[in-house]
């Protein structure tokens, strides 16, 4: 297997692009991304989007932002595992690369939900669960994630305002990312006095409803002098299942895809959770966020709130987290969400984070989920020359 | 909603019907093909308990399109007297009456609506137990 780089990454602003089309938007991160590489010719492409059929009424994206991006007629596929799209996409353009069928692949993420009012946005989100068992409850993704939440202050005996460190930490973030959704910082008392939205989860513990698209270009390591970048490379790239059903988990609090998918990709690495400078979790709800440090190996059960409550996880801490803002403050344009990761790691990694750098980063995780935990992707990111 | 998905989980849906695998004993719902526990191929349907325990619950106040005239409702993780968890709403009960460990029953009720000209939906919800 071949060594893979990240040579090149680009992203849009998340935020409510009225004017602009999922095309417009994926061309635009694509373009950004493949500038960013100084590769002149892809020869593979991967489009991750969770639901553009019932959000635009369009499938079949690998053609159709092949076309857009007037590449053809390289091959190119759509790869979908609802917000955990992106991430299992550069897993595929990983595998692809790395295998020597792909010299320089495209991997990007798009997603438009604005197109769709809220209570359409909802029923399109709960497309990730059962269908004739989940959805045909009326629960949303929220309210899976708020019995989640409910059974974890019960049994661990959190209080509320731990739990609402997590986005307070990614808004603080956000402030100065150019990119971000929601650029401000907020505070715990703005958290847990924000409406309800699923009790006992708060509004402003949800990531919100946006557009946005990412893209980065993958190479083989060893051909990577088109890049002016510091070199960053795939120490370890893995994905991993759970029941669809959260019914059917012995313990719904914890996100075995996750475990897997880390253990996997800690032991392809040959590293420890010790070893990562920079994280990027899925705090698509701030709890599901918390079970995730935990099963990520970076807090115990039961510990991850105290965690990010401790201000471990802040940019100034031992493991600064999300540092870009994550799904709740930089945004969760579902497909591209993963994607997002990668990019924001990348710049961490070479240095090119700004005002959200972390000082010497030489190893970043990147953890990325779909559904309540039925999909999850570990992408471990490392810079080569450190 | 196609009449044919709505008319092939009636069944299940009305009467609570689960399956149970004839190797290990495990008690499945939704029914399934393979056991998740032992892997056998060897299932069964039976009928489910009908009473259970709240093992956690939320109330959804910004539901999905098709649900919007019930918000806010009440939804659980139940688990029923012979193992298996399901997920429903919890009628009969406002949300500040509902709490953990509290004692359901299955009934019978509306779902949802295919808009004004298209199939009404039913199925099970679950409420304090009266009985």
């Amino acid at each position: 297997m071949r060594k893979v780089a990240v040579l090149g990454v680009g992203c849009t602003k998340v935020g409510e692009h009225w004017k602009r089309s999922l095309r417009d938007l994926f061309v635009e991160a694509s373009l950004r991304a493949i500038e960013d590489s100084g590769v002149e010719e892809i020869d593979g492409l991967y489009v991750s989007n969770m639901a553009s059929g019932p959000l635009q009424h369009q499938e079949h994206l690998g053609a159709v932002m092949a076309d857009a991006l007037a590449v053809n007629p390289i091959p190119a596929v759509r790869v979908e595992a609802a917000s955990a799209s992106g991430g299992v996409a550069f897993h595929e353009g990983v595998k692809a690369v790395a295998s020597g069928m792909s010299d320089f692949v495209l991997v990007g993420g798009v997603e438009k939900m604005t197109d769709r009012l809220p209570p359409e946005v909802a029923s399109t989100l709960i497309m990730s669960e059962d269908q004739e068992y989940t959805a045909y409850t009326g629960v949303t993704n929220i309210g899976l994630s708020a019995i989640l939440k409910r059974l974890y202050m019960d049994r661990f005996d959190v209080k509320p305002e731990e739990i609402a460190m997590l986005p307070v930490i990614d808004h603080e973030n956000a402030a100065s990312n150019p990119y971000a959704q929601y650029p401000f910082k907020t505070s715990i008392e703005r958290v847990l006095n924000s409406p309800m939205e699923a009790d006992p989860v708060h509004l402003l513990e949800c990531s919100g409803i946006g557009d946005g698209a990412a893209a980065v270009v993958l190479g083989p390591a060893n051909e990577s002098e088109t890049s002016d970048h510091p070199l960053v490379t795939v120490s370890a790239s893995a994905v991993a299942t759970d029941t669809l059903n959260l019914t059917n988990r012995e313990d719904p609090l914890t996100l075995r895809a996750v475990r897997g998918a880390a253990e996997e990709a800690y032991a392809r690495a040959k590293l420890t959770p010790r070893d990562v400078d920079v994280l990027e979790i899925h705090d698509e709800v701030s709890i599901l966020g918390v079970l995730s440090l935990e099963d990520l190996g970076f807090a115990e059960k039961g510990k991850g709130a105290s965690l990010a409550a401790s201000g471990a996880i802040s940019l100034s801490g031992e493991t600064p987290t999300n540092t870009f803002g994550g799904l709740k403050a930089r945004g969760n344009p579902l497909g591209a969400t993963g994607l997002y990761q990668i990019v924001e790691l990348t710049w961490q990694l070479r240095g090119e984070a700004g005002k959200n750098q972390v000082d010497g980063a030489e190893v970043g995780l990147a953890q990325n989920m779909g559904g309540v935990g039925s999909t999850c992707a570990v992408n471990i990111l490392r810079r080569e020359d450190l | 909603m196609s009449v044919p998905r709505y008319w092939r989980e009636i069944k299940y849906r009305y009467r609570l019907l689960g399956c149970m695998c004839k190797e290990c004993g495990s008690v499945f719902f939704p029914r399934r093909h393979i056991c998740l526990k032992c892997g056998s191929r060897d299932l069964e349907e039976v009928k489910l308990s009908e009473r259970g325990r709240v093992v956690s619950y939320t109330v959804v106040r910004n539901p999905p399109k098709e649900y919007e005239k019930y918000a806010p409702y009440i939804v659980a993780l139940i688990e029923l007297g012979d193992g298996a968890r399901i997920l429903s709403q919890v009628v009969d009960c406002e949300p500040e009456e509902v709490h953990l460990g509290m004692e359901v029953e299955a009934t019978f009720r509306r779902v949802r609506e295919d808009g004004p000209s298209g199939i009404i939906e039913y199925g099970y919800k679950f409420r304090p137990v009266i009985s």
